[in-house]
């Protein structure tokens, strides 16, 4: 399990402009569902945005840490 | 991953127009994400092909190292990959979904 703050400060080192939401949806710190907006992902597919995302908690996913992560992304309205 | 493992995988990905790597079968997800995948392929009626990765732990890490996606479930349709079930879900709601694949499977 992670704490939601931890994920939150590891999208944010890897994409720095990311607005980031973490809920936790169990509580128990590995079922996640986080929300990013960023400009980096301007151009990009859904994929390539998720796997930037993915790329930021590459450790936590790989150690199962993180069983359930729900993403969403989005570039900046 | 070793080249036998990828083999596999690209003949799986080769066998049907769509396949879905999960977790569990079709009539048993053993996962929430790959049960919403299931789901929307029935109510689109299209034909696909699953592979339970929880049977086959060489298959299970090594796709998503062959995809550089983390998570299970993965959609592959014609060979390419789509997404997990996040990603199929937005598509399925913006119709997306329907129109790709009709598209290939008419191709």
């Amino acid at each position: 399990m992670v704490h939601p703050d931890q994920v939150k400060a590891a999208i944010s080192r890897a994409i720095p402009d990311a607005a980031v939401e973490v809920e936790d949806l169990t509580g128990g710190g590995d079922h996640l569902q986080v929300q990013v907006v960023s400009g980096a992902f301007a151009g990009l597919n859904r994929i390539k945005q998720h796997q930037l995302v993915y790329g930021a908690l590459q450790q936590e996913l790989a150690s199962e840490a993180i069983h359930a992560l729900a993403l969403q992304t989005s570039v900046p309205a | 991953m070793d080249t036998s493992t990828k083999q596999r995988i690209e003949a799986l990905i080769a066998s049907s127009p769509i396949v879905v790597f999960m977790k569990g079968s079709k009539l048993m997800p053993q996962c929430g994400f790959s049960n919403n995948v299931v789901q929307i392929l029935h109510a689109l009626g299209v034909p696909f092909e699953t592979v339970d990765v929880l049977a086959d732990p060489d298959i299970r890490q090594g796709i998503k190292e062959f995809s550089n996606w983390p998570t299970i479930p993965q959609v592959y349709v014609r060979g390419d990959f789509m997404g997990g079930s996040d990603i199929l879900i937005e598509m399925y709601n913006s119709g997306e979904l329907r129109e790709q694949l009709e598209i290939a499977l008419a191709s």
